[in-house]
């Protein structure tokens, strides 16, 4: 409606013609800016991923999966010790994750009426703001500072915060996806409500959930930034969490920076193997968003 | 007639959904206190440097180790500039995209487009930072050789290169808008998304071009709700850290040209914490502080406005 | 069979009244509901159907701002009692819904079992058992004997509101409140569910939600009739249908005949 005043549409039959062919060339043009743009938007992806490639595939091989850090003027060694670290901290958090983040999600969907909702709400959506290395910095003074010792806990720990606002939210809208009636029809059978809810609603609402926590552990196994301050890395194999602890993003932020070519070679396998991994975990939380349609 | 098997008594009653109420909110509660914990650790692990500079640690510039002197002006000015400069380059761009995934591309070339856009976000911060380095820095000291063999320009204060390490002020940015472009991008695919059909169709009845429907009716339409995810995407870039840790320089002071090493908030954090103590490692704590108020501050503004102007409100 | 019974009231609502905030959608009903017997609930859309039914398994307990005032009496006992626990009382009436609701992630065996078996009860035969003998009262078990194990959701709509009372029968309640069962099926499936009424009434009582109105001459022993939130008139099916007391129920049920 508010379109008429804009278009004008009087004038004489040839200057309506000329406006038309400029409004066609300046869509047109339009159209091939935008087109242009999306591309430059997604050259990043593309060249990372040749970089990536090119830099990283020749040095993966079974050495990288099965020996750790060399010290320098060595060659060879790989990046167990990281792999292990990462999957291990990684295992740790999504235990904190998705503990307190699919309650928190069961409490914002299923006690809608209680007067916490909206303060929990709230710190979720707070929490999922703050970043990453602020998270890190947390931990390190709760932690690190009183037991005066980094560890791979710590780690987790720092991780498995990060993780707990995105779980509560996605638990929050799957379960919120649930029709009532289903709900209703458990309670109607004189079942009491967490029975209701952990035995139908809950599987229910699985294939969601598990996208949710599928993208927490996407988005935290690519973290270096928390880790820095609280697994702190090792160049060491280390499999205890209660000692300092190499992750994948770590050494390969550790490598990529220093001055040492063959640290560098490190790096980009490292990281063509963390984006495989990460990649991964986005597919399978694609996936299971896909099963639930 | 067989006899009617009877249903056992069950003994199941009421009593276990006070037990699983309180432990829900219990769980729920360890949420607030993961946020309490951190205003706390934030505050008494900086409050050595707090108690010392008192507020002028906010607001005078001059962080020096070698010194033991510490202010935070320098960080702040320089987190907001490289985030504000980096949405710059990253919002007409994202929301071109969001555009194209929307409106003009068909539904097999929108979906796989929409796909890549999140892939794009998913990779690691580090990872960026690596192919920053390697990638980016070289071609950005490559422009600062030819600066340098300029005269005239390496004469216009912008451009002044000091040192061609391809390090620096630009180098943070560009990375930095690559990484929010998705974030962005994707906030405002779903605003936009919202338009309700009707407004498109009004405008097409009256005969107006794809662009003219873009530009008058679905823009207006999606503004509030694309300023917010704008704003997002600020309380995002404001925190980012490895990437712009690893290509910003991180030198302690506000650049002059877009060349020029300087430090962010975070950067200065992640870079200089190895070797702290002290009222080093106490400062760097209190920067972290700020960074958290800051992003706490913009996180609300977005959503308070998302809230506000978007009619089902985004979530984000 | 049911003639030899003496009369007994299983069901008594005495001076009900129900609120959503402040507004009363339900004011003052007595209702006496004999036991085996199929009562039917009329009256046009909005009236407070669903509203009163969903007070008799106190559904209303689980919406915030929802009041029940007044005594209803499960066999003498206020169920409003406070020494009563409304998941007892759910399990003692039954409750099928509009539109068929079976659990989603469950087998077709799953959700006729699952009232007995999420309250605890492992016994393999007698869940057999009753899961076969509620197929059989629902008149589902010839359709799904031979995939039990499959998911419910591969059932059609009419099938899937059998298997929902099954499910509801699996628990031997002593009440089943219907509301509007067959609205959302095609007039087979409505038929064969109004033919299991009558069988089912030997075990369970019936209160059944309907808009149609041959249904519940049909199918009922008496009927209700409800208009804007008050109970009009209540009486054996026969008599409101063709003697209405109420210048209203008349009207109603002569403007639904056309
Ligand atoms: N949760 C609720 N909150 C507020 N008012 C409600 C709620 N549920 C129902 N009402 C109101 O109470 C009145 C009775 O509703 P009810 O659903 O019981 O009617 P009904 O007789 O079952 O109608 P229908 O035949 O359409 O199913 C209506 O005016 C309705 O708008
Ligand atoms: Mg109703």
């Amino acid at each position: 409606m508010s379109m008429a005043g804009q278009l004008d549409l009087s004038g004489t039959r040839s200057q309506i013609l000329r406006r038309q062919s400029s409004r066609k060339a300046s869509n047109i043009f339009a159209g091939v800016v935008i087109s242009i743009c999306t591309l430059i938007v997604l050259i990043p992806l593309f060249a990372i991923f040749y970089y990536l490639i090119s830099k990283g595939i020749s040095s993966i091989n079974l050495e990288f999966f099965t020996q750790s850090f060399k010290p320098i003027g060595e060659t060879g060694g790989g990046m167990l010790h990281a792999i292990v670290g990462t999957l291990e901290m990684v295992g740790l958090a999504s235990v904190i994750g998705v503990l307190l983040g699919v309650s928190g999600g069961i409490f914002l969907a299923e006690y809608r009426e209680h007067k916490l909702v909206p303060w929990i709400s709230l710190v979720s959506d707070v929490l999922s703001g703050i970043p990453a290395i602020v998270m890190g910095l947390v931990v390190y003074a709760m932690i690190v500072l009183t037991s005066k010792h980094y560890s791979g806990l710590a780690g987790a720990l720092a991780l498995g915060f990060l993780m707990v606002p995105i779980v509560v939210r996605t638990t929050e809208e799957v379960l919120k996806l649930v029709p009532s009636t289903i709900r209703e029809a458990g309670l109607a059978l004189g079942l009491p409500k967490w029975k209701v809810t952990l035995s139908v609603i809950l599987p229910a609402a699985t294939s969601g959930i598990v996208t949710g926590v599928m993208l927490a552990v996407a988005r935290v196994s690519g973290e270096a930034a928390p880790l820095i301050f609280t697994a702190f890395g090792n160049n060491n194999f280390n499999a205890d969490p209660r000692d300092p602890m190499a992750a994948m993003p770590l050494s390969i932020y550790q490598y990529a920076i220093s001055p040492f070519p063959e640290w560098h070679r490190l790096a980009n396998a490292g990281a063509l193997v963390l984006i495989i991994m990460v990649f991964s975990a986005t597919l399978i939380a694609r996936v299971a968003t896909r099963q639930r349609k | 007639m067989t006899e009617r098997i009877k249903a056992p008594p069950t003994r199941l009653g009421s009593g276990g959904d006070k037990v699983f109420r309180g432990i829900i909110i219990f769980l729920a509660l360890c949420i607030v206190a993961i946020f309490v914990l951190s205003i706390y650790q934030l505050v008494s692990g900086g409050w050595e440097t707090f108690s010392k500079y008192g507020l002028g640690f906010f607001f005078t510039s001059g962080w020096s180790p070698a010194k033991d002197s510490y202010a935070a002006l320098s960080f702040i000015a320089s987190t907001v500039l490289t985030s504000v400069l980096a949405l710059i380059i990253a919002v007409p761009l994202a929301v071109a995209s969001a555009i194209f995934i929307t409106e003009y591309a068909p539904k097999w070339l929108a979906e796989p487009v929409s796909y890549l856009v999140e892939l794009l976000a998913a990779i690691p911060s580090v990872i960026y930072g690596l192919w920053a380095i390697f990638v980016m820095a070289p071609i950005i000291q490559g422009w600062q050789l030819q600066i340098l063999q300029n005269p005239q320009l390496n004469a216009i204060p912008l451009l002044h290169v000091d040192i061609p390490s391809g390090r620096g002020l630009i180098t943070a940015v560009l990375i930095l808008a690559i990484m929010v472009i998705p974030y962005t991008a994707s906030i405002s695919r779903d605003v936009i998304r919202l338009v309700p059909r009707d407004q498109r169709e009004a405008a097409y009845a009256l005969g107006a071009t794809k662009w003219e429907v873009i530009w008058k009716a679905i823009l207006p339409y999606a503004r509030a709700g694309i300023l917010g995810g704008v704003i997002l995407s600020l309380g995002r870039a404001l925190g980012e850290t490895m990437a712009v840790a690893m290509v910003i320089g991180n030198r302690a002071a506000l650049p002059t040209s877009i060349f020029d090493a300087t430090a962010t908030l975070a950067s200065v954090i992640a870079s200089e914490f190895g070797e702290s103590g002290g009222l080093q490692l106490s400062s760097l704590i209190a920067l972290g502080f700020i960074l958290f108020l800051l992003s706490l501050v913009v996180n609300f503004t977005a959503r308070a406005i998302i809230a506000k102007l978007t009619p089902e409100g985004i979530k984000v | 069979m049911t003639a030899s019974t003496p009369q007994k009231v299983i069901l008594s609502a005495q001076d009900v009244a129900i609120y959503y905030g402040t507004k009363d959608a339900v004011r003052h009903v007595n209702l006496d509901v004999v036991s085996n017997t199929v009562n039917a609930l009329i009256g046009p859309s909005g009236c407070g159907k669903t509203t009163f039914l969903r007070a008799i398994n106190r559904m209303h307990d689980v919406t915030p701002n929802t009041r029940v005032t007044g005594k209803i009496l499960l066999e003498g006992e206020d169920i409003y009692a406070a020494d009563q626990d409304p998941v007892t009382i759910r399990r003692r009436i039954g409750m099928v819904f509009q539109k068929p609701n079976p659990f989603p992630t469950m087998s077709i065996y799953d959700n006729v079992a699952s009232g007995l078996k999420l309250a605890g009860v492992r016994d393999r035969k007698i869940l057999d058992g009753i899961v076969e003998q509620s197929l059989r009262q629902a008149a589902l078990w010839e359709e799904v004997k031979d995939r039990l194990k499959t998911p419910a959701t591969g059932l059609s709509g009419g099938q899937q509101q059998r298997l929902c009372i099954a499910r509801a029968l699996a628990v031997q309640p002593e009440i089943l409140l219907m509301d509007e069962p067959t609205s959302a099926l095609d007039p087979q499936s409505t038929a064969r569910i109004e033919d299991l009424l009558g069988e089912l009434k030997k075990d369970v009582t019936i209160l059944i939600v309907t808009h149609n109105m041959q249904q519940a001459a049909r199918v009922s022993d008496t009927t209700s009739f409800f208009l804007i939130g008050d109970l009009v008139e209540h009486g054996p099916t026969d008599q409101i249908f063709t003697n209405p007391k109420d210048k209203r129920t008349e009207g109603y049920i002569t403007g639904r005949f056309g």
